[in-house]
């Protein structure tokens, strides 16, 4: 069922990692270490930032290890701002847009591979001339589309828009056309219903492009931040992106507490990101090759 | 009868097909379709989006020749296009190649490397303004280190725009890192192999099999990232708010402001399709200049 080598095998394969420790001294180290180094750095100077007292934020040379460890800046910004909130909020409106994605998609991409229907070359030239079409173009009349919907300002205004993108439909579409035809063939003849060989049948073998879609959206809709900066002004209605942004604003001077809001802001996508490094990793390999 | 019941299959089809493909067509056409067909018509009018709009005709593009500040957040747009997919492809393709190594450590680098693309572009602006921080920040006291600076990165009129371009690759590279690596293990070790036993040296493998394999993928990583540079606002927004004066602002950003803060929406949605074109017009120019320098197999 290998459609192709990115989505089936390991993310990167290092055959020759396990054959032996002698390359201890490779030259590469010489230029991994700085870059890797530049990378990680400003991360680790954040979390540093975030268990120092101001003054020691208002020092020069740059205080690099603080005299004790002020978890008392993390009690202060979760009284100060709803992060818990902002967290549910986003969790909430991601959850949704990917389970929405998944399922029209499938629906959707399942259509457009298999069945023959009216309209369908029509339909499907449209969907793609949207990926086409920058953001910017469309986000005047989308605000007033969703304006008229009576959305703005809710977590609606979020979701409703991005439950199916062209995106997924066109991934999904080139993956189940790489699947045998003959198991649905047979399915049909047995008297299996359309929905039934999709669920049954087809959405089972495509586990790796399901899990490539879910990660990308996921992504994109965790750290968006233009959409819901125009559609939502009421705190409690807030992501996570946009009430650190408005946290910001209001503590641009408190670089402690500044820093322990942003730890706290990517602790859930770090967290999911090393435990599900591998299908990151995959999905965006995949999305670019693709792409 | 055989045929009627044929018949009564294919018209199904239509309606399962339909069926299933109507909740994506239908969200699509609502937040795709009319969006970019009712931004047209708006750029043709004079409206704050809240009373009723009025028809101007061309006024709205007819405008922008003569406004300094769009010609002034082209240019910047530009500036930062022609550092930023340089730095971001060729700094990906590097950093990717030295992480393909069989060494110790290697998949902490790799880790290491690809952590900020899942750091939010707020996250990474609440980071950089602290690290670039004139005073207080680290980046100046490692500069100092070597004698160089102090800078006022973000605060400064001249170096904002640059600031935010080394921002901008921080967030990004492990991007490219991360398609040039999938690429890099989809060469055939064969190829390489066939190429030693011709006795071709290592920077020669280089240049004859795998910078033509790669070839397809720097093209995408090309044109994905001119268009993104192109269209940058979250960057902006974030970190200097188009500052210091106006010495960041960016196409998007200043139809932003246009749109949702100063109510000259017709005028913003004039500028967004006149960026479109321009986005479309060098993306067709990159194809086809691409297409005669990248060999594309099968």
């Amino acid at each position: 069922m290998s459609a192709t080598p990115v989505l089936d095998a390991e993310p990167f394969r290092d055959a020759d990692l396990k054959k032996g420790s002698r390359f201890w001294l490779s030259p590469w180290h010489l230029v991994l270490l700085p870059i890797a180094l530049v990378m990680v750095l400003p991360l680790l100077w954040m979390v540093v930032t975030s268990l120092q007292t101001l003054n020691e934020t208002r020092h020069y040379p740059p205080t690099l290890l603080p005299n004790s460890l002020e978890w008392n800046n993390y009690r202060a910004v979760l009284q100060e701002a709803p992060f818990a909130r902002w967290f549910l909020n986003t969790l909430i409106v991601t959850v949704v847009v990917v389970i929405g994605n998944l399922l029209f998609c499938s629906l959707a991409g399942y259509a457009f591979a298999r069945i023959k229907f009216f309209g369908r070359e029509v339909a499907f030239v449209l969907i793609l001339a949207t990926l086409m079409v920058p953001f910017q173009v469309i986000i005047i009349p989308e605000f007033l589309i969703v304006r008229r919907l009576g959305m703005i300002d809710s977590l609606g205004a979020l979701i409703l828009p991005n439950l199916a993108g062209a995106f997924g439909i066109f991934l999904l579409r080139q993956f189940f056309r790489t699947l045998p035809i003959e198991l649905e063939e047979a399915a049909r003849i047995d008297g299996c219903s359309r929905l039934g060989v999709l669920f049954k049948i087809v959405l089972p073998l495509s586990g790796p492009a399901l899990a490539t879609l879910a990660v990308i959206t996921f992504m994109w809709t965790w750290n968006d931040f233009l959409w819901p900066l125009i559609t939502i002004y009421n705190p409690d209605h807030m992501t996570l992106q946009l009430g650190l942004a408005t946290f910001q604003g209001a503590h641009s001077s408190t670089t402690n507490l500044l820093m322990a809001a942003n730890v706290l802001s990517l602790l859930p996508i770090l967290v999911l990101f090393f435990v599900a490094q591998r299908y990151f990793i995959r999905g965006i390999a995949t999305s670019g090759l693709k792409g | 009868m055989a045929a009627s019941r044929v018949q009564r299959a294919i018209a199904s089809d239509h309606t399962v097909g339909w069926a299933f493909a109507f909740p994506a067509v239908a969200l699509i056409m609502i937040f795709g379709i009319v969006p970019i067909i009712w931004s047209a018509v708006i750029s043709f009018q004079r409206t704050n989006l809240l009373s009723p709009p009025v028809w101007v005709g061309f006024a709205n593009y007819k405008a922008l020749p003569d406004d300094p500040l769009f010609k002034q957040s082209m240019v910047h747009a530009l500036i930062f296009a022609t550092l930023f997919v340089p730095l971001s492809v060729a700094g990906g393709l590097f950093t990717a190649i030295a992480l393909n190594r069989p060494i110790r450590g290697v998949r902490l680098y790799r880790t290491a490397v690809f952590v900020p693309v899942v750091v939010s572009t707020i996250a990474t602006a609440v980071i950089f303004l602290w690290v670039f921080d004139p005073h207080f920040g680290l980046a100046n006291w490692l500069l100092a280190k070597v004698g160089l600076g102090p800078f006022g990165f973000f605060e400064s009129p001249n170096g904002a725009l640059y600031s935010v371009v080394v921002m901008t690759v921080w967030g990004w590279i492990g991007f490219d890192v991360i398609i040039f690596l999938a690429a890099l293990q989809g060469i055939p070790p064969e190829l390489v192999e066939a190429a030693q036993i011709d006795g071709a040296r290592t920077w020669g493998i280089f240049r004859g099999v795998t910078l033509p394999l790669l070839g397809p993928v720097t093209m995408f990583l090309v044109v994905w990232s001119s268009i993104n540079a192109l269209q940058l606002f979250d960057e902006v927004y974030l970190a200097t708010n188009g500052g210091p004066g106006t010495a960041t602002y960016v196409p998007v950003f200043y139809l932003f402001r246009l749109a949702f803060l100063q109510g000259v929406a017709g005028y913003a949605a004039a500028i967004a399709y006149v960026l479109f074109i321009a986005i479309l017009a060098l993306t067709v120019v990159q194809l086809i200049v691409g297409k005669r320098m990248v060999y594309y197999s099968s």
